[in-house]
């Protein structure tokens, strides 16, 4: 039966490959399952502990539960264990496991016990298989112990067959997710003859148990389900390897589950059966809510309703959303079609047949609108009377209205009243019929202004007042001509019609109406954001606008430099109604540890849960810009699943705004710089060019008199003075520019591979002039390799180097250059004969403006030299002096070399 | 013959104080200079009054000196030198690349300007008279351009065929600064423009075997940055 040749799909493959390596980092979670109490699973954890500790692996044991039974305590004796947290909880003091302590040590292997334990308020976690997922994260390994009926998919069937429901539960994933599970299995008859022995509940305990839980069939129920928990996890195992081998007849499209629900209790059996199936078909699954106008109305036990049924599908391993649209059934489908989905599973309904033949239910028009999707309807459980659920919860409308209701049923009355009282009067001169039309109105006014209950009441209510006064025989409510039962069934339907149409025209411009607040608050938020330009203004307008709309104490984080939160500041920190709402005492820690792992935190989370803050991380496009904190005066505030929409739709927002601003100060940086740069280059060249222009001239004419006038003339030497003067200064302006080039701090090297004799040649030839009165010697320079330098600006360090040898050594004397390569670089030496520098010089010499002597009659102001010194050091050198043996002074700088480029042996 | 001119010269500088001082410095060597004050009344005097040669300032208010170098040299081959300010390496380059023939730095002394033109003028001169010479000598070096061989004080010495085509290259336009990208294509091909290394490689074999001193070289100058000038 092989179907065409089939390939891995490699996003899974790639999935997979990411899951290992999580894997392979984290800690290894070890199970001890068992289908009941006293099977022995705690005892096999503490054998194969003390077997570790018998290997010398280090083994701490984290919590174990003996429940009074001194076998078990006898057995963890001898194994090194952690000291319990007392925990301070109305009074008393509870003793619970310390994570803080246990990460501090950091064993390798630990033990805890009952996993699906929750932790007492306070604690960290709300539950102790958080605290488990944090030592995982960390890299211990841990051994645990966990019943069958503690798995949250499997706790309603427990519930079933032992009539007790557990209320602790771990999610599935922790189940599935884990290394290894060991089974620890014990036959019915054997744990029952323990109960009976006092093994596994002190005695008067045992009494009681076994009347209610350790019933024989009990036990064979509970061992079933936790060998069939077992084999469907070696079954995914068994795929999982076959998918790792690439073994793989079956390799099926993934499916995908979309599970619809609504506010209810009952649909919490429909996500468990959809988690059963989802894991047989090993199928991603989607758990959605479809909020639809009518749905905005239901009452506030129904929306704590849907945040609970939507956590739970989320521990049990669902993708939850919370859609909103018209109609549930093509919301349905659109998003199953935009998400791949390939079978839709939908509650049975509840109503009768001919309700449904009115308003048809989902499942219904599913059938009718889906044609390539499999509709699963399942069976819900019996609804219990949870308060204000209804068949049609959205007509629920009395808890918001129930004031305006009662006042609706008294309007009603008066309006009859009143219709009765003008009918009367116009009686002798309109037609019946006419009158039924007065009653209609009234009924009208009463629908629009009060709704359908008082509608209704009024459309009755007419009809009698109408058959009491008005049809003969009056003041009677027998009617004589039996036509008027025809008018009085009609005028009922009629108004009854009336007063429906015109109370959910009513409802929905409610609805309409809240929809808008909600969008005009985004709208407002979305525009004062976009406009505000600073940190202090984006903190301004988000507190604000969230404090306002969720009638809350806000914070807003920001991290600085080094990734710590601090609380960002607003610009006005005196304007008195921001500080009202402004939150004060938050929590540094939590907050660093919501921004850290990009996680909220705080109340009604997993983590902390006992905050009075709520902690959200700013996520936006690129990182996490911040944490908002936010302590609502009414926890609902926040709980309710729009408001909680609406929140993060906020927290997104800010991100953004955070994020913009921090890409504004980049481009105002980098604008601000290049204006800098562009400034000063333009300043200079300015100034190079107006200096150099009249010193040209003056250099260039003083030449050329000096061609035209006898040489042992007065004027010829004045000529001669006012030419070096011209040169001189012409100098200066040169080491100026060139220190003010070198001192912007952005020294741009343009360098390329140069020859070292090339850049000494081209100095000498430059310097020419200066040179005339000097023997220069070169050392030959054939073996310095090609230098990675900027050829100008080392020329200027040779030309200044030379131009400073000249002028402190006597005439006919000479300067020798050489060069040459140790390890790594490359050191050029400068030799003079002159005066050399005056004692404990050498260093301060190259300083801005040091001379050798401060009073000298050689011109010079004392730049050459630290222009020198910055050059070389731009291009990771040295430069130093050194007193000569004899008489004059040595100047050496160095060159990094580096690997030159390769010449081909091409020779044509 | 002291009062004859020797010959036209146009001054294409927008500054006045440069122009009116490099007038009076060519003047007092009988040239007859023709001033311009841009670019669009430079090409005019090149283009009608025959110059001998002609000096160009790089920054003009109209047009800037490349372009006009570029548009006289699609008429003419007189030699043009380029005015420039000292840190501007890059518009050296490109005047030289557009076909200037060498440039001088400001400030500049008359002595250098005037040792210039005289040495542009016997280069172009020679080079109309005796286009076929069969060898050339310079210093104590000789080519012999039949026998592709170049002697110093008489002793042959060898070059590989790229050092002999880089000095023949360099002869051709002696006393004229050729820039680096010049030279890569003229002796190594277009797609070598890049390898200045190459260069600075083969001109430091040239100037070892033929300098007496390399690190002070008589004929074979570094314009640092720019090029490579010949000078004989």
């Amino acid at each position: 039966m092989n179907k065409s040749p089939v390939r891995p799909n490699p996003d899974q493959l790639l999935k997979q490959l990411d899951l290992e390596n999580q894997k392979s980092l984290r800690g290894k979670l070890k199970i001890f399952f068992g289908s009941s109490a006293g099977v022995g699973k705690t005892c096999a954890m503490l054998n194969a502990a003390h077997t570790l500790h018998k290997e010398h692996v280090h083994v701490l044991v984290g919590v174990i539960e003996t429940h009074g039974r001194s076998e078990t305590a006898l057995r963890a004796q001898g194994l090194p264990s952690l000291p319990l947290k007392e925990i301070l909880y109305r009074g008393k003091k509870l003793k619970e496991f310390d994570i803080d302590e246990a990460l501090r040590s950091h064993p390798t292997v630990i033990l805890v016990d009952e996993l699906a334990h929750s932790n007492v308020e306070g604690s960290r976690h709300k539950k102790r298989w958080q605290d488990v997922e944090e030592l995982l994260s960390s890299g211990i390994d841990v051994y645990t112990t966990v019943n069958v009926q503690h798995i949250e998919s499997l706790n309603d069937i427990v519930a079933q067959i032992t009539g007790v429901k557990v209320q602790e539960t771990i999610p599935d994933s922790v189940f599935d997710l884990a290394d290894e599970v060991v089974l620890i299995d014990l036959p019915p008859e054997e744990l029952l003859q323990r109960l009976d022995e006092g093994r596994i509940y002190i005695p008067e305990q045992a009494q009681k148990a076994s009347k209610h839980f350790f019933r024989k069939g009990n036990l064979i129920a509970l061992r079933e389900l936790a060998l069939r928990r077992t084999a469907d996890r070696v079954d995914a195992q068994m795929q999982e390897y076959r998918q790792d081998q690439a073994i793989q007849h079956v390799w099926q499209a993934n499916e995908r589950i979309l599970v619809g629900i609504g506010p209810s209790k009952a649909f919490e059996s429909l996500i468990r059966t959809a988690a059963r199936l989802a894991q047989n078909m090993k199928a991603d699954w989607l758990v959605v809510y479809v909020e639809t106008p009518a749905l905005q109305n239901i009452s506030m036990a129904s929306r704590k309703q849907i945040t609970e049924l939507l956590r739970l599908a989320q521990s049990l391993g669902a993708t939850t959303a919370n859609l909103s649209g018209d109609s549930v059934t093509h919301k349905l489908v659109e998003y199953a079609q935009s998400h791949n989905v390939s079978r839709i599973v939908i509650g049975k309904p509840t109503r009768s047949i001919l309700s449904r033949f009115f308003h048809p239910s989902v499942s219904d028009e599913l059938a009718k609108v889906v044609s390539d999707i499999d509709v699963h309807i399942v069976m819900r459980g019996r609804e219990k009377a949870v308060k204000g659920s209804k068949a049609r919860p959205g007509l629920d409308m009395r808890a918001h209205f129930s004031d305006e209701k009662k006042k609706g049923y008294v309007w009603a009355l008066i309006i009859s009243a009143i219709t009765s009282l003008v009918a009367s009067v116009l009686l002798p001169y309109f037609e019946l019929a006419n009158i039924i039309m007065l009653y209609l109105l009234g009924v009208m006014l009463i629908s629009i202004r009060y709704g359908r209950g008082p509608g209704i009441a009024s459309s009755f209510l007419s009809v009698s007042i109408f058959d009491f006064f008005f049809v003969p025989p009056r003041f009677s409510f027998t009617v004589a001509d039996t036509q008027y039962l025809l008018t009085f069934a009609i005028m009922l339907s009629v108004a009854l019609v009336i007063s429906n149409l015109t109370s959910s025209l009513r409802k929905q411009a409610i609805v309409a109406n809240y929809r808008e607040r909600r969008s005009l608050a985004l709208y407002e938020v979305g525009k004062e954001l976009a406009s505000a330009l600073t940190t202090g203004h984006i903190v301004e307008v988000s507190t604000h606008h969230v404090a306002k709309i969720f009638n809350s104490k806000v914070a807003i984080l920001t991290p600085d430099a080094n990734e710590q939160l601090e609380v960002a500041q607003t610009n006005e920190s005196s304007n008195a109604a921001l500080q009202e709402t402004t939150l004060l005492d938050v929590d540094l820690g939590i907050a660093q540890w919501t921004y850290d792992r990009q996680q909220q935190s705080g109340l009604g989370t997993d983590t902390l849960p006992s905050s009075k803050i709520l902690y959200i991380p700013l996520k936006a496009p690129m990182r996490t810009r911040g944490v908002l904190a936010i302590s609502p005066e009414n926890n609902h505030d926040i709980y309710l699943p729009e408001h909680r929409q609406l929140l993060d739709t906020f927290a997104s927002q800010i991100g953004l705004a955070l994020e913009r601003k921090h890409y504004v100060e980049i481009a105002r940086d980098a604008v601000i710089s290049m204006e800098t740069e562009r400034l000063r280059n333009s300043l200079l060249s300015a100034i190079s060019h107006d200096l150099r222009t009249p010193l040209t001239s003056i250099i260039a004419t003083t030449e050329q008199l000096k061609e035209t006038i006898s040489a042992r003339t007065h004027a010829f030497k004045m000529l001669t003075g006012l030419h070096d003067q011209a040169i001189r200064m012409q100098n200066l302006v040169l080491n100026l520019l060139d220190m003010a080039r070198l001192q912007s701090g952005t020294v741009k090297l343009n360098s390329e591979w140069h020859l070292l004799e090339e850049i000494v040649g081209s100095a000498i030839n430059g310097l020419q002039t200066t040179l005339q009165q000097h023997r220069v010697v070169v050392t030959p320079m054939e073996d310095i390799p090609l230098l990675y330098v900027d050829a100008i600006l080392i020329e200027r360090v040779l030309s200044n180097l030379l131009d400073n040898a000249c002028k402190y050594s006597d005439a006919g004397t000479t300067i020798t250059i050489s060069a040459k390569q140790q390890g790594g670089q490359v050191s050029v030496t400068f030799s003079d004969e002159g005066q050399g520098l005056p004692p404990g010089m050498e260093t301060s010499i190259f300083q801005k403006f040091t001379r050798g002597k401060t009073e000298s009659t050689i011109p010079g102001v004392g730049l050459g030299l630290s222009i020198c010194k910055a050059i070389i050091e731009a291009h990771g050198g040295k430069i130093w002096a050194d007193k000569n043996e004899k008489n004059g002074t040595t100047f050496t700088f160095t060159l990094p070399v580096k690997t030159p480029p390769t010449v081909s042996e091409m020779e044509i | 013959m002291s009062e004859s001119p020797k010959g036209n010269i146009v001054v294409v500088e927008d500054e006045e104080q440069i122009r009116r001082l490099v007038t009076i410095i060519l003047e007092g060597e009988q040239f007859n200079v023709f001033a311009a004050e841009n670019g669009k009344r430079g090409l005019v005097e090149i283009g009608t009054r025959k110059p001998e040669i002609a000096i160009v300032d790089l920054g003009l208010p109209d047009m800037s000196g490349v372009e006009l170098i570029k548009e006289v040299r699609t008429w003419s081959s007189i030699p043009i030198i380029v005015l420039s300010a000292r840190s501007n390496e890059h518009d050296k380059v490109s005047a030289l690349d557009a076909g200037a023939d060498d440039y001088i730095t400001k400030p500049f002394g008359s002595e250098e300007l005037l040792a210039r033109i005289r040495a542009h003028l016997r280069r172009h001169h020679s080079v109309q008279q005796s286009n076929s010479q069969s060898s050339i000598t310079f210093g104590n070096i000789t080519v012999d351009f039949v026998k592709r061989q170049v002697y110093r004080d008489g002793q042959p010495v060898s070059l590989t065929p790229i050092e002999y085509r880089l000095m023949t290259v360099l002869l051709r336009s002696a006393g004229c600064v050729l820039t680096q990208r010049h030279l890569l294509k003229e002796v190594w091909g277009p797609s070598y423009i890049e390898h200045t290394h190459y260069l600075r490689i083969y001109m430091g074999h040239l100037r070892n075997k033929l300098e007496e001193d390399p690190a002070q070289p008589k004929h074979f100058l570094t314009e640092i940055a720019v090029g490579y000038r010949l000078v004989l």
